[in-house]
């Protein structure tokens, strides 16, 4: 690299004649500037200015006409509906990355044990979740939970086991919640966890085979082990995602029963675009923010470190 | 399976070693394929379950007959969906839509990765990162300030951006171009320096490297970007469901869901059957095209 730009520097040389506009249009870095500048318009635009006009209007009454200052937020704070949300978020994001996360080890384990000739027909076959828009799966989810022709309740009914209220309780709303998460994430982090068990060598399975090791402390001492970054990013790149969701709430129980399922996006949804108070969707969407700042810096500091190895 | 155990317990006395560990070896393969069909019916029940709804009449699926068993296999459903004008410009929306953010994606992204692995300028470093940070943004947090934000430029030009399909193609690039840098950086980046760098003695401009040598090689990762770029604008639901309200305007997702469930009366077998036509166009170019696929998907975390 260096040397490509010395050369073109004494290349620019003799034609210091041009006029000055050609000049800066033949430097490499306006050249680069200009091959960027859609991204960073783009970016500009439409995610940061955004971003900072729901600071903004997160500070403005209903009508979007006076400045509250703070009222939303302490107007949120003495709504329990508030305080139900950030509970149903906190407990929706953690226990879905965490059984995505235990599922899709297990999951990538298994496929990883049969024959590679077999391995690319499973892994095609359980990545299909991932592959279908979450929108359409949900439909599907809903209808498999539909209170009077629920399919599952029939089959549990055959086991004498009574009708279960999939989405129509309060508790079991926000497990269906879950599992379709978990059903939808689970093959990402199976796929993560397949390409990094690849790239364990094979010898140090054989030496702690021979020092006894069985497969317990060999996945404990050797696969945990060379795994770990990769299970820290795809957690957290989960995190964020699942924190963020919003497809599968609207879809499956918008928010019900009597709110009890609602989270960040949703009820920022249903009060913003529903019931038209954009500052105070907007309040509510902004409390995603440190959550989402939090695991960002920690992928930053991942990937910094790796490029630094590398 | 009691004497398939004792059987094997017996044996490894009679036999070497290596024996043992190749018994080993075996039942876990078993117990492997045991687990991986155990998984493989809870991650494809919803979609076959969708098949089988999509086949049914509204009278059998009311019926109090087995749900999983298709008793009477019909098409009309899918004829109806077909033939129905509104279903058809959901599709066409969507299949446009999808086209273009593709496109404005690519056009966008693959410039902007080159400048950012090869051409080193003021800020450019920090501007990589950047785009990362831009790929972490969830769409939930901006959609009600862009929501505003249309509505204030209707104010100024009486252009009205609401309620129009097209608002889509200046939204959806938000969501597919930061990845689609970051990943096309991730495959510049290994192209040897040695190839521009003889490009460049050999007197080609930045443009014919990056079209004649960049574009070429990373292909595959261009593949993969394209998959990426046309599964989200296609999957996107929470964008289009908050700019756009009249039947014309709507794309398939929320067309489907907006659309044929009214009121309290779901017509399911209609439902389904949108569902899967909708889930079609992903899941055949992930048939196709499945290792690009999966070769994005990891690119995502992996390389950096």
């Amino acid at each position: 690299m260096v040397d490509a730009v010395i050369r073109r520097s004494e290349v620019a040389v003799p034609a210091r004649r041009r006029t000055g506009l050609r000049r800066t249009m033949q430097r490499k870095s306006t050249v680069a500037f200009l091959m960027a500048l859609p991204l960073i318009l783009l970016i500009a635009v439409f995610v940061v200015y955004p971003a900072l006009y729901s600071l903004h209007l997160a500070t403005l009454n209903k009508s979007m006409e006076r400045f509250v200052g703070l009222d939303n937020f302490f107007f949120l704070f003495k709504r329990e509906t508030f305080w139900m949300v950030v509970q149903q978020s906190c407990i929706f994001a953690i226990t879905a990355v965490i059984f995505k996360a235990i599922i899709g080890f297990i999951v990538a384990h298994f496929v990883h044990n049969v024959p590679a000739k077999g391995q690319r027909k499973w892994r095609g076959m359980l990545l299909v979740p991932w592959v279908i828009p979450p929108a359409m799966s949900t439909l599907a989810w809903l209808w498999l939970f539909d209170p009077s022709y629920s399919a599952f309740n029939w089959v549990l009914a055959l086991f004498g086991i009574g009708p279960v209220p999939w989405t129509g309780d309060a508790n079991w709303a926000r497990l269906s919640v879950i599992l379709v998460n978990v059903w939808i994430g689970a093959p990402f982090f199976m796929i993560m966890y397949l390409a990094a068990l690849k790239s364990v060598p094979e010898q140090l399975y054989e030496a702690a085979a021979i020092d006894g090791a069985n497969w317990w402390q060999r996945i404990w001492f050797v696969t945990l082990p060379m795994m770990r970054n990769i299970i820290a990013i795809t957690a957290l790149f989960s995190l964020i995602v699942t924190f963020a969701n919003f497809d599968i709430v609207r879809i499956l129980t918008a928010g019900g029963p009597i709110d009890r399922t609602h989270v960040f996006a949703t009820w920022a949804f249903w009060l913003g675009i529903q019931g038209g108070d954009i500052p105070l969707g907007a309040s509510v969407s902004l409390f995603m923010v440190p959550i989402l700042a939090v695991a960002a810096v920690f992928i930053l500091r991942d990937i910094s470190k790796r490029g630094n190895e590398a | 399976m009691a004497t398939a155990d004792a059987a094997v317990a017996s044996r490894p006395a009679a036999r070497p070693r290596y024996g043992s560990m190749s018994q080993d070896r075996r039942w876990a393969l078993r117990w492997s394929y045991f687990f991986l069909v155990l998984f493989a019916i809870f991650f494809l029940t919803p979609p076959v379950y969708m098949l089988i709804t999509s086949l049914k009449t509204s009278a059998e699926i009311s019926a109090a007959t087995n749900p999983w068993w298709v008793y009477h296999p019909t098409l009309s459903n899918y004829v109806e969906l077909l033939t129905s004008p509104s279903f058809l410009t959901y599709f066409r929306n969507s299949a446009v839509v999808s086209v273009f953010v593709v496109s404005l994606t690519m056009l966008i992204s693959v410039p902007a990765a080159f400048a950012l692995s090869r051409m080193k300028f003021w800020g450019s470093a920090t501007l990589a990162t950047g785009v990362f940070l831009t790929y972490l943004i969830p769409e939930t947090l901006l959609f009600l300030p862009l929501f505003k934000m249309f509505a204030v430029f209707n104010e100024w030009t009486d252009i009205q951006l609401i309620n129009r399909w097209w608002v889509l193609l200046f939204v959806y690039p938000t969501l597919t171009v930061p990845f689609a840098t970051w990943i096309m950086i991730g495959y510049f980046a290994s192209i040897p320096k040695e190839l521009d760098e003889a490009a460049l003695i050999d007197g080609a401009g930045w443009l014919q490297t990056l079209t004649k040598i960049f574009i070429p090689v990373a292909l595959p990762g261009l593949i993969a970007a394209t998959i990426f770029a046309f599964t989200v604008s296609w999957a996107q639901f929470l964008y289009p469901l908050a700019f756009t309200t009249s039947a014309d305007q709507l794309v398939l997702p929320v067309g489907i869901i907006t659309s044929l469930i009214k009121g309290d009366v779901f017509n399911w077998g209609q439902i389904m059957t949108g569902a899967l036509l909708g889930a079609a166009p992903p899941l055949i170019i992930y048939a196709f095209l499945m290792d690009y696929y999966i070769a994005g998907l990891t690119a995502g975390a992996t390389k950096g």
